[in-house]
């Protein structure tokens, strides 16, 4: 057997990175994970926060991996708040504000303790290629390093374009160099590309804010964490302050508009919607006379807040003047001024489910490089394509992510099929089965698989099963008991008393009923450990709804083996897009399961043709109508 | 890419005129090969000749360009002289060209909606249009087939895409600064829709029966006149008539059009105690085809003690032989008021077009009643505080349902409709 160094290199320390490299050590592969700088690993390059509503439930998949996001940033946190709190369980997220620099020391920790796994510090200039495979990398210095399988995460830095008001310059980020060898590089292999934008707000120095007069937002009392091993904050914890943009704000942004370079016509690239610039937020929103600013602290120890909500790339006089503007802010220094950044992206339908291109053998890409933003997209990439790099290194079977059991299956089958048209972040509307795919359940979703799968260690392991006893348990407890409905409305739960009794899980699907209620009437109930008890009533309590969702994902496994008639007459279905119907006739699938696998079928568009097929043996006893 | 494909589009036999329409990518320049070169967009008198040079026949010769055409493809039609003869000659022409086939049934149509030149429900429209034998038909034919569902659908699924949109706005950008009492505009949305559902949803039965024919059955005692009633009307001798009482013992259907409608009249045996086996069991037959009829004409000769609700009309009969009692008299031996029954039958019909529906057929029917369900749940569930997320899951499956009427939604339309309605990004 050939000797190579590594059998897999993961390129770029960011989230994504990181989590490649990780979880690639952890399922067994000697694994490399180089960087132009070894200190700027695990670095936050954007806001110092971490989780969100879609994006907290990629966390927590991650933690039921076995990865390493989840961890860091508890031990970063400085604030955690439960978004949606007074929403159902599904739709709830949990975000926490980070420390930046503990955030940062703990992931290279995290790195430096990963059996099997190195980190070097070296430029890349090339993808090594032999006999149409990835075979390693070349480093600046000339020497190629070999490797089985390649994971390229290298964010923004694809030929990335900084832009301050008139001036820009070349870097992936404040104060570091593109990587434009590499995009050169991957514009040899014909792959598409695309071309996005994002924008960053001023850094404000913390000791020239008027904290007094602010609005202060402080955590929840009873944080909730990302990972499902931690227990405590693990360090202070300190509140936000809020303030507001107002008239006078927005006039010197409109009086200044033709300075900015996503206004002056300097930047060709596509800026996300949902993170609009302040000078998007002034023009398109016209009537709005104050939009909210978060003014985050940037850590314990650091004299940094960024301002959440006025991302720019106005000159740096402007920004000092629009920030002067708003209360507290008067006098506030700006540490570092906000930065538009242009940057090249892969279009991601060159990939497969595995995040591996399809025109190259071996080379993984994941993160920013993908098209995606946020921290929590692209270490869900990373997870996705260094598992499934070292699986395919050992020769294994890949891996594929479904939508039915993930937000990482839903993100990586959105990104592979339908490709990207501005960056794309997840959000729990994406999400079909937004009901099943709780962040509270991602253990229950994920982690016998990972285990299985080698990635999710045996401490982790042994705990999953425990909860999964202690919830196994009390579903026993309170399936041993029946209640009436006038002991339920005896304890405030509504349901008419012409209602028999039922046992404990299927009461628990009444809207207002709860563990603690039955408790009251069945004591031996109120042992019940809190946590276990409320994932108890979150499972129980969709129960109907997701009876139904998955009576559709049902009927699509059993259906993925059915065979497609060489003659289903895609056009009347009824339902089917114009295009899907075009690309079936085209692909002329021959099961449902590789009609799954067709460019841009969504789970609906399946249910839709696996409908057809039954009712096609039936139409063909019919007498079709004439050609008209 | 499509092959380009030909057929009759008119009648096979013979006529003055059939037209041979051709579809695809390869049109022009197979057809050139038969008539010379034709214009881009246009019509014109050409000679058909064959590959060897024969002349075939004179035909005009119509040329439609992509994407103007009924395909959205490049189109010709062959308008020829009405022959059998000419037209297998043309056809085996067309098949011989290379890359040229036959289309399949309904295949002019199907490339119609792959090309968005029309949506599922005016296929539909159009294939009842092309059925249509009454004006009726041919009127509420040509509403589906003008696109009037699918702007219905249109406007439904944007005020309930707006209804969602306000829902997952609440829900995905909670810590943005997004309005936050949005439930009475949901529901006031979702009412709105379901209002308009239950129209529709009530007046697919009218419209099915239009499309598939009205059932009138005449019904009433023995020799009260009820099928010389069928035969003046029918203008013809359908049933046996005579003086003698169970005359009729089965069932007796004539189709016809009264006024635009397509009408089953139904003649059933007259309402005894009949003694004969046969008769008894043809009572019984008419009985039952008069309940499931969609109006019963009670004939009489004597002022009847029926219920009158259990009826639409009653007749008296045989106003030449006696006085008359009531507001419908007619005479089927001397035609007298048969015109003026005929004019309150299409009269009632007519009253029931207005709440006819432009949705036709039992699949709209049955998409609109599963929206209605969902709909009817998220609105309980918002109005009584329940999770916003579940109502936001019965509203995309009521969209869902909704869209199979004409197309498929995804969620990036959902998106889309979230971002241009608020400022989302701190």
């Amino acid at each position: 057997m050939k000797h190579v160094d590594f059998d897999v290199i993961v390129i770029g320390g960011g989230h994504a990175g990181c989590e490649a490299a990780h979880v690639a050590a952890r399922v067994g592969a000697k694994t490399a994970l180089i960087t132009m700088k070894a200190g700027t690993i695990g670095e936050m390059s954007c806001n110092p926060a971490i989780g969100g509503l879609g994006k907290g439930h990629l966390v927590r998949e991650i933690d039921a991996l076995g990865g390493i996001m989840a961890r860091v940033a508890d031990y970063a946190g400085i604030q955690f708040r439960l978004l949606n709190r007074s929403k159902g369980p599904a739709v709830q997220g949990p975000r926490a504000q980070s420390d930046r620099e503990r955030y940062r020391t703990k992931m290279q920790e995290e790195m430096a303790a990963q059996e099997r796994l190195s980190v070097i510090e070296q430029e890349i200039v090339d993808i090594a290629v032999d006999a149409g495979a990835v075979s390693g990398v070349t480093l600046a210095d000339g020497t190629t390093v070999s490797a089985k399988k390649v994971v390229l995460t290298t964010g923004t830095f694809l030929r990335g374009k900084i832009f301050i008001g008139k001036s820009q310059q070349a870097g992936g980020r404040m104060g570091e160099r593109p990587s434009t060898p590499l995009a050169e590089r991957l514009e040899l292999l014909g792959l598409a590309f695309g071309r996005l934008k994002t924008g960053t707000p001023p850094r404000l120095k913390s000791s020239t804010i008027d904290w007094s007069v602010l609005e202060l937002q402080a955590g929840d009392v009873d944080p909730t964490f990302f990972s499902f091993e931690s227990a405590r904050a693990q360090c202070p914890q300190v509140s936000c302050g809020i303030t507001h943009t107002n008239e006078r704000t927005h006039e010197i942004i409109r009086d200044n508009l033709e300075q900015s370079a996503m206004y002056g016509g300097m930047i060709d690239g596509v800026g996300p919607r949902y993170c609009p610039s302040i000078e998007d937020k002034v023009v398109r929103f016209q009537d709005k006379t104050s939009h909210q600013v978060f003014l985050e602290p940037e850590g314990l120890n650091s004299d940094l807040v960024y301002p959440n909500g006025v991302s720019t790339s106005l000159p740096l006089d402007v920004q000092e003047s629009y920030i002067h503007s708003m209360a507290g802010l008067e006098k506030t220094e700006i540490a570092q001024p906000g930065y538009a950044i242009e940057y090249d992206y892969v279009d991601p339908r060159n990939l497969t489910h595995a995040l591996e291109l399809k025109e190259l053998n071996g080379l993984f890409l994941a993160g920013q490089i993908n098209g995606t933003t946020g921290y929590e997209e692209a270490a869900a990439q990373g997870l996705v394509a260094g598992l499934n790099a070292a699986l395919s290194a050992e020769n294994h079977e890949q891996v594929r992510f479904s939508r039915a059991t993930s937000y990482i299956g839903v993100m990586v089958d959105d990104l592979v099929t339908r490709g990207v048209s501005e960056p794309y972040r997840m959000f729990t509307s994406r999400a079909e089965f937004r009901l099943h795919l709780r962040a509270d359940n991602a253990d229950q979703r994920l982690t016998q698989w990972g285990y299985d799968l080698g990635c999710v260690s045996e401490a982790r392991y042994a705990l999953f099963l425990a909860k999964m006893d202690a919830l196994n348990a009390l579903r026993e407890r309170l399936d041993a008991r029946k209640f009436t409905a006038s002991e339920l409305n005896a304890v405030d739960v509504r349901i008419g008393s012409g209602n028999s009794s039922r046992i404990g899980t299927v009461a628990l699907e009444l809207a207002d009923c709860t563990v603690d209620k039955l408790a009251q009437i069945e004591p031996k109930l109120a042992s019940a450990d809190a946590s276990i008890a409320t994932q108890v009533q979150n499972d129980c309590r969709y129960v109907t709804y997701i009876k139904r969702q998955e009576r559709e994902v049902k009927a699509l496994q059993e259906a993925e083996g059915v065979l497609i008639p060489s003659d289903l007459d895609y056009a009347f279905i009824p339902g089917l897009s114009n295009e899907l119907s075009q690309k079936m006739m085209a692909a002329r699938p021959s099961t449902l399961k590789d009609a799954a696998t067709v460019d841009g079928v969504t789970p609906a568009a399946l249910l839709l043709i696996s409908g057809a097929v039954r009712r096609h043996g039936y139409d063909l006893k019919h007498d079709r109508k004439n050609a008209v | 890419m499509n092959e380009t494909i030909y057929a009759l589009a008119t009648a096979r036999g013979r006529a003055g005129v059939a037209v041979v329409r051709v579809s695809g990518p390869q049109t022009f320049s197979a057809v050139s090969q038969l008539t010379g070169e034709l214009p881009a967009h246009g019509r014109s008198l050409r000679s058909i000749r064959s590959l060897i040079g024969e002349t075939i026949d004179q035909a005009l010769v119509l040329t439609f360009q992509s994407p103007d055409s009924f395909t959205g493809e490049d189109v010709v039609e062959l308008h020829l002289h009405g022959s059998i003869a000419i037209v297998d000659r043309v056809l085996r022409e067309l098949g011989a060209l290379p890359g040229l086939r036959f289309a399949e049934a309904g295949e002019f149509s199907r490339r119609a909606l792959e090309n968005g030149k029309l949506d599922l429900a005016q296929i539909e429209g159009l294939a009842d249009l092309i059925d249509a034998e009454t004006e009726a038909q041919r009127l509420q034919a040509m509403r589906v087939f003008s696109g009037e569902l699918g702007t219905l659908v249109d406007s439904w699924r944007a005020r309930l895409l707006r209804a969602a949109a306000l829902l997952e706005a609440m829900i995905d950008f909670a810590d943005e600064d997004v309005p936050q009492d949005v439930t009475p505009e949901v529901v006031e949305l979702m009412t709105a829709v379901r209002t308009e559902l239950q129209v529709q949803s009530d007046g697919v039965a009218f419209a099915e029966r239009v499309r598939a024919g009205f059932e009138v059955a005449i019904i009433g005692p023995p020799n009260a006149g009820k099928s010389s009633l069928l035969n003046r009307m029918a203008g013809r001798d359908a049933a046996i008539t005579s003086q003698e009482p169970g005359t009729t013992r089965d069932v007796i259907e004539v189709y016809m059009d009264l006024g635009g409608f397509p009408v089953t009249l139904i003649d059933t045996a007259g309402l005894r105690d009949a003694e004969s086996e046969v008769e008894k069991i043809g009572i019984e037959r008419g009985g039952a085809r008069a309940q499931q009829a969609d109006l019963r004409l009670y004939l009489a000769e004597e002022e009847p003690t029926i219920d009158r609700k259990s009826v639409d009309f009653v007749v008296q009969t045989k106003i030449d032989q006696n006085p008359a009692w009531g507001d419908l008299v007619i005479s089927s031996k001397t035609g007298a008021g048969i015109d003026a029954l005929r004019d309150t039958i299409v009269q009632k019909l007519t009253s029931q077009v207005n709440k006819g529906s432009v949705a036709l057929r039992a699949r709209h029917r049955d998409a609109m009643g599963r929206a209605m369900v969902y709909l009817q749940s998220a609105c309980e569930l918002l109005e009584c505080g329940g999770d916003s997320e579940l109502a936001a899951q019965d509203i995309r499956s009521a969209i869902q349902d909704l869209g199979q009427i004409i197309g498929y939604i995804g969620v990036e339309d959902l998106l889309g409709e979230i971002f241009s309605s608020f400022c989302i990004g701190k």
